[in-house]
């Protein structure tokens, strides 16, 4: 058994958003850079623990991403997984990224390839299902329960108002989020062996590029809270159904 | 040519986030002076000609289709079916399903996909969408640059629009009738509406010091026919189900009023919210993050105010 996990690196979660250029870059400066928390929490972790139920299990680390992006690598080698491979390009398009991933997939023997329901920046919720197609294999998104069967995989998917559990055959790509697996602190083996975890670069597949970013907008600042005294919920009501029109 | 809607539907009926869809693509087939039409995938129990009222013209129902979803079946499905409209714009509803199809069919066709979008496209160079990104703090404008388009839309940020019409049905069969995956098992959470959908949402946080605690907010809820959520650390810690924790890491969501009860206002927390029309925040605590985000609040005891509320809302809607 031969899992692929998907890894990308985001910006902390208490970071301020800025712009710069004119409003078509992303001001990065002082950015503390994180694992995406969908591909940490759930999908990493989830394949770790089927590796510690099966130690025949091999885990592969794969991201698309600058130099950069090898602290947050050795960052995941260190929760778990046997090597990783760097994809040396930096694109914020789906289809580019998923490209590379595939043509990384199509000839690594890989059974399962885990990725994270989306990227907590640019929220595309694309990748997977694009790497899914381009390998021609079945894809289950935002997964929260994932267990092998031998050659199958059952698979808990939750959606709008309920949850649908499948039964579905390798190979296989499946998006994860909460429910999969619990967060994890990694430990001093863990950090010490990621040091010497092969972390393998090589140069990108040829792809098109489909989409391109323009330009990005902060929302406009609310106006300012309201306070209503609590011996007034009347007047709170009145509030919520004459001006805001929402009851 | 023409802009195809993908109607996303669950046991047979047609979702919240299908009409956002139909409506959208409605909108954007009158700005690009052509028609608007649908793509119906297995067995319904709904009148299709009622899509006209959307403003579709014509409806390509794939009656032979499995009902279980498989989206790699599906996209073999949809592919014929943007070949045989003639599709050229492709809009999709922001839910589970929309999400694991879109970018499929975005790598079958070759066809630039944006997620997450809040308005109809600029025109006047290129195609160029608005959409949400870092979790709700900021839009970009994405352009896509190939011939055909795919729109996803961020669930709750278009309006359902409706008139009269009649959309004329063409039942269509498929040959791509057999799906490698099995569907075991169906739950719904019962009776309640999904909280992706709903209107109104009543959330609460640690501030409810513990679970035996939710009855409160649950009949606060039950009055306002809304939908419950938490914060992380509620759910994190078993207090509430993991299916109800909104925020960066749980369900974004975007009703027209969400009321927050002993939350802080973490800005994980806000990311999943803020797209809310009215907030409204009660917490004991006047320095809590969240009035800043908020658009009415009231300081004070959620023991004391929550309650109160509840009976004022009943008095509100005539219920005692
Ligand atoms: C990477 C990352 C991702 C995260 N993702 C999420 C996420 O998706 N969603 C999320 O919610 N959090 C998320 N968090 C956690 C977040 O940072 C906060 O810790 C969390 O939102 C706090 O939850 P809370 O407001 O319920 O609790 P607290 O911060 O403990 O706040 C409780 C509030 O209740 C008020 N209160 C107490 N008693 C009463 C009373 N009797 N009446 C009225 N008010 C009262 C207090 O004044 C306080 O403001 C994330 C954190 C990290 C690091
Ligand atoms: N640059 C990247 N390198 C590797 N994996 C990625 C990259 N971008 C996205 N992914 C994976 O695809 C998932 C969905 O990303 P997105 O489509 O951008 O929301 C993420 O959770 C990752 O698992």
């Amino acid at each position: 058994m031969k899992i692929l996990v998907c890894i990308s690196r985001t910006p902390d979660t208490t970071t301020k958003i800025a712009f710069t250029e004119n409003n078509t870059k992303f001001d990065t400066s002082g950015v503390q850079w994180i694992i995406n928390p969908y591909d940490e929490w759930y999908a990493l972790v989830r394949a770790i623990e089927l590796k510690e139920a099966d130690p025949s299990v091999v885990i592969h680390l794969i991201t698309v991403g600058g130099q950069d992006t090898e602290a947050i690598i050795r960052k995941a080698l260190a929760l778990g997984g046997d090597e990783a491979i760097r994809v040396n390009a930096e694109s914020h398009d789906s289809f580019f990224i998923a490209s590379q991933i595939a043509a990384v997939a199509r000839n690594g023997g890989y059974d399962l390839i885990f990725t994270g329901k989306e990227t907590i920046d640019y929220n595309g919720a694309a990748v997977g299902g694009m790497v899914a197609e381009l390998l021609d294999w079945p894809y289950i998104n935002q997964a929260t329960r994932f267990e092998l069967k031998g050659n199958t995989a059952q698979i808990t998917r939750e959606m709008e108002g309920g949850a649908e559990e499948y039964e579905a055959p390798l190979p296989l790509v499946v998006s994860c989020q909460k429910g999969m697996a619990e967060q994890r602190i990694p430990n001093m083996k863990g950090i010490m062996s990621a040091r010497t975890k092969p972390l393998k670069v090589i140069e990108p597949a040829a792809a098109d590029v489909l989409t391109a970013v323009s330009r990005f907008d902060l929302p406009p600042p609310k106006a300012g809270v309201k306070l209503v005294a609590p011996d007034q919920v009347d007047e709170l009501v009145r509030l919520l159904h004459e001006e805001a029109k929402v009851i | 040519m023409s802009v195809l809607a993908f109607v996303d539907t669950a046991e047979g009926k047609i979702k919240k986030g299908s009409l956002e869809a139909l409506s959208y693509a409605s909108q954007l087939a009158g700005v690009l002076n052509t028609r608007s039409e649908a793509l119906v995938i297995g067995e319904t129990q709904e009148d299709l000609t009622q899509l006209g009222k959307y403003g579709i013209a014509k409806v390509y129902h794939v009656q032979n289709a499995p009902s279980v979803f498989d989206s790699q079946l599906y996209t073999k499905i949809a592919a014929d079916a943007v070949s045989a409209a003639g599709a050229k714009v492709l809009v999709f509803p922001g839910t589970s399903n929309g999400k694991a199809l879109a970018p499929r069919l975005s790598a079958k066709l070759k066809a630039g996909m944006v997620s997450g979008v809040v308005q109809l496209p600029e025109l006047n160079n290129g195609f160029a969408v608005k959409r949400s990104v870092f979790s709700g703090k900021a839009f970009s404008d994405v352009a896509i640059l190939t011939d055909i388009k795919l729109i996803v839309l961020n669930p709750n940020a278009w309006p359902v629009s409706s008139g009269e019409g009649s959309a004329e049905v063409i039942a269509v069969q498929t040959a791509h009738a057999s799906s490698a995956l099995k569907l075991l098992n169906t739950s719904r959470t019962s009776g309640k509406v999904p909280l992706t959908e709903a209107e109104i949402v009543v959330s609460a946080g640690r501030g409810m010091k513990g679970p035996e605690n939710w009855g409160i907010v649950e009949e606060l809820a039950d009055v306002l026919n809304a939908a419950l959520a938490c914060s992380r650390p509620v759910a994190d810690a078993h207090w509430r189900p993991h299916n109800e924790h909104v925020g960066q890491t749980g369900i974004a969501i975007a009703p027209n009023l969400y009321i927050a009860i002993g939350i802080s206002g973490a800005i994980q927390h806000l990311a999943g919210v803020n797209r809310s029309k009215t907030i409204v925040v009660i917490n004991k605590d006047p320095e809590a993050p969240f009035f800043k985000a908020a658009d009415y609040g009231i300081v004070g005891d959620a023991f004391e105010v929550v309650p109160k509320l509840t009976a004022a809302l009943k008095k509100f809607k005539g219920l005692s």
